[in-house]
């Protein structure tokens, strides 16, 4: 929980220098520039697959930890289960223990100490989601900026509005609604259901050693029918945050939060057996426990076919992004060819062509792109509003440039349909080059 | 999830009862009802306030006086607020300085393209490409002169109109219809133009032709057929017909003279208008 929420909190206020025209926070979704930050990576809209990379290992990442351990996600790290945590360990501090809890809930009369420790709670309350609101909104816009707008309050409406709905929703979800966004809302669970199979890691009940289940008795009667190790103490059902009886068997509502292990295992030592009543278990090693041979080991069950392949997709993505990454360049050029005429004939009687190329610039500083043509014909290029054959484009942009490619009279690039051309933009300085095939149409019908 | 019990009551009927089968009453559920009343109510103030019931001569105003239209013309007055400084600039600026300030060049750009697609695109085509009789504005060949001042010139007082004093004026005479000269010379002539692009033709003709040609078009088109862009005469030694370059579509050019009309564009556009669509037809590849 710490680990989450403190990665969450501090994220946005972390700096990384990328030179005076580009923002100096270290993640950051710019969205009025159609930019995103990440570290050393700066992704641009037409690089956005890296995204959708990375979205597709998340999948992958989940698929594999449902199938060797279950719902780990959901008891560990979703954001639901992490506020719900926390709004509940402020409750504890403010309002005592459960069963101090459950009495001021009971106490029907309002009078000042259940005033003072509600209005207390809920003010907690409303500080952690107006804190959890206010730190999503940092990841769009210069956090520290952003932070001194907001509390002077000139901060755009949306930077207000982004805040509200989100202090509103935790405020609700973590403390009202809790487990049943998890029971009802969440479409995870279902999803998970077919992740899991029977070697996968879940919380489970040894019900073959705690059944028949009954209070501890001081003595053994030796006349008694014999006893299971549960006690029916319900510590296992109280301490549940989907509220349900984990000695039931495996259930929907289960997040695998193991705060039942944690429960049943302190009272197997206060009354003397061994732990591990309630503990992960694998549902293909229950005829062998039942059988009295100890279950197979842990790795047996993480280590499988279905464990295996996931992870191999897993790391292809990853792989497939490393390299993507590795191969992209500094400078980019792509080319539309203008149809609207294809070709216009020039007074000569020469065939011109006319194309649009976006040069995107992604240095932090002002280049000056060269351009050229490669082509097996004997194609002529200029550049339109420019003497020379090199524009400058300004830092961290895309600079939309019509050019001219003319082709002679009389020859073949002009009479035929199609001819192969290739653009190219060099960097002045990085001497970095970039390609880009298209075509030249001449007079021919293209048949 | 409900604490209620099962309904101890038994479903009343209608009392209406067919051949022994009766009704029950289900009433629909009050907050249904309820929510149903509301809509009615809320859709009486609606019409009341809103532009609603259709009548003759145009649907009722509503209280509020809301109007689409009223919104777009405020939304268009908005934007030109937006652009008076931009058009005022533009509108003052040297035509030939336009270029080399990148804010007015590439708002005149943007500008004159949306004038040029709602104006000009009928004729001249949405690419500019044109079509027969009316003028590519993509290639090197200008009638009237393509550096940017002749083509203000030419947007702003049109070519061969009635409705502006200083629209650009020529006329070819219909050298055949009018009996000006012979069908034999007419051929003779056709031939002699078509060489001078190189096309191919009757060499046999194009002797007797250059003397028509010195005799009746050398004055407007020159003696070597390269045009007079102050009387807006084509260049006949170019790969470029504007009214079709094969022998037939001369000939008949010839004999019946063919010219378009263009109107005049300062009554119906404002100045800063005009100067964007030049600036924009400027830089489509032919400017000068």
């Amino acid at each position: 929980m710490a680990v989450t929420l403190g990665i969450y909190y501090i994220v946005p206020w972390l700096r990384w220098d990328r030179g005076p025209a580009l923002p100096d926070q270290a993640v950051l979704v710019d969205l009025a520039n159609r930019r995103f930050f990440f570290f050393f990576i700066e992704i641009w809209p037409h690089e956005f697959y890296f995204i959708a990379g990375l979205l597709i290992m998340a999948g992958l990442g989940l698929f594999l930890f449902t199938a060797a351990l279950g719902r780990v996600w959901c008891g560990y790290a979703c954001p639901q289960t992490v506020w719900t945590d926390l709004f509940i360990l402020v409750e504890r501090w403010i309002e005592g223990d459960r069963n101090a809890r459950l009495k001021l809930h009971r106490q029907k009369k309002w009078d000042l100490r259940k005033l003072r420790l509600r209005v207390t709670k809920i003010f907690a309350w409303i500080l952690i989601a107006l804190a959890t609101g206010g730190a999503w909104v940092f990841y769009f816009a210069d956090a520290p900026n952003l932070l001194r707008d907001l509390v002077t309050g000139q901060a755009h409406l949306i930077a207000y509005s982004t805040v509200g709905i989100l202090t509103a929703t935790t405020f609700f979800f973590g403390g009202f609604a809790r487990e049943q966004i998890c029971i009802y809302a969440c479409p995870w669970p279902r999803i998970q259901a077919a992740m899991m199979d029977e070697d996968t890691l879940t919380v489970g009940y040894r019900e073959w050693r705690g059944e028949p289940r009954g209070k501890l008795q001081k003595e053994v009667d030796p006349n008694a029918p014999p006893q299971g190790d549960c006690i029916n103490c319900m510590a296992c059902v109280n301490v549940c945050p989907t509220g349900i009886d984990i000695r039931d068997g495996q259930q929907m509502e289960c997040i695998t939060c193991a705060l039942c292990i944690d429960a049943c295992d302190d009272m197997m030592e206060k009354i003397g057996k061994p732990r591990g009543l309630i503990d992960y278990l694998a549902l293909s090693d229950e005829p062998l426990e039942r059988a009295g041979t100890p279950p197979r080991p842990i790795w047996k069950h993480v280590f499988r076919l279905r464990t295996m392949v996931y992870t191999g997709l897993w790391s292809l993505v990853g792989v497939l992004l490393i390299v993507a990454l590795l191969m992209r360049s500094d400078i980019d050029v792509t080319v539309a060819p203008v149809r609207n005429p294809t070709f216009v004939t020039l007074s000569d009687g020469s065939i011109r062509n006319t194309y649009e190329l976006r040069m995107r610039n992604k240095h932090g500083e002002e280049r000056r792109f060269e351009i050229g043509i490669e082509s097996s014909e004997a194609l002529s290029l200029s550049i339109e509003g420019s003497e020379d054959m090199s524009v400058t484009v300004d830092p961290d942009s895309m600079r939309l440039q019509r050019v001219y490619v003319v082709a002679p009279k009389t020859s073949q690039a002009a009479q035929g349909a199609l001819s192969d051309l290739t653009f190219w933009i060099e960097d002045s300085i990085s001497n970095e080059r970039a390609h880009k095939d298209t075509v030249f149409h001449g007079k021919g019908n293209g048949q | 999830m409900s604490k209620q019990p099962v309904q101890k009551n038994e479903v009343s009927t209608t009392g209406h009862e067919w051949d022994g089968i009766e009704e029950f009453n289900n009433p629909l559920p009050r907050w249904w009802l309820w929510t149903f009343y509301l809509t009615i109510i809320w859709g009486i103030g609606y019409t009341i306030a809103y532009p609603a019931w259709p009548g003759i001569k145009g649907a009722t105003e509503g209280m509020l006086g809301f109007s689409t239209r009223a919104e777009v013309a405020a939304d268009i007055e908005a934007v030109n607020t937006q652009n008076e400084a931009i058009n005022t600039r533009l509108a003052s600026a040297e035509l030939t300085e336009i270029a080399n300030d990148p804010e007015l060049n590439g708002y005149a750009n943007s500008a004159g393209a949306a004038v040029f697609k709602t104006w000009c695109a009928q004729c001249h085509g949405s690419g500019a490409a044109g079509a027969k009789g009316y003028p590519n504005l993509l290639d090197n060949d200008w009638l009237w002169g393509g550096d940017i001042e002749s083509i203000h010139q030419t947007v702003t007082a049109g070519i061969r109109n009635e409705e502006n004093f200083d629209a650009r004026y020529s006329e070819m005479p219909a050298f055949g219809r009018d009996e000006l000269l012979e069908d034999e010379q007419i051929d003779q002539v056709v031939n002699f133009v078509m060489s001078l692009s190189g096309d191919p033709m009757d060499a046999s003709l194009v002797g007797e032709g250059a003397t028509v040609f010195a005799d009746n078009c050398a004055s407007c088109h020159g003696d070597a057929g390269l045009g007079d862009r102050d009387q807006g005469a084509p260049n006949l030694a170019d790969a470029i017909w504007l009214f079709g370059g094969s022998y037939g579509d001369i000939r008949e050019t010839v004999y019946n003279s063919r010219f378009g009309v263009m109107p005049s564009w300062d009554t119906r556009l404002t100045e800063a208008q005009i100067r964007a669509v030049s600036a924009y037809v400027h830089q489509l590849g032919g400017g000068e």
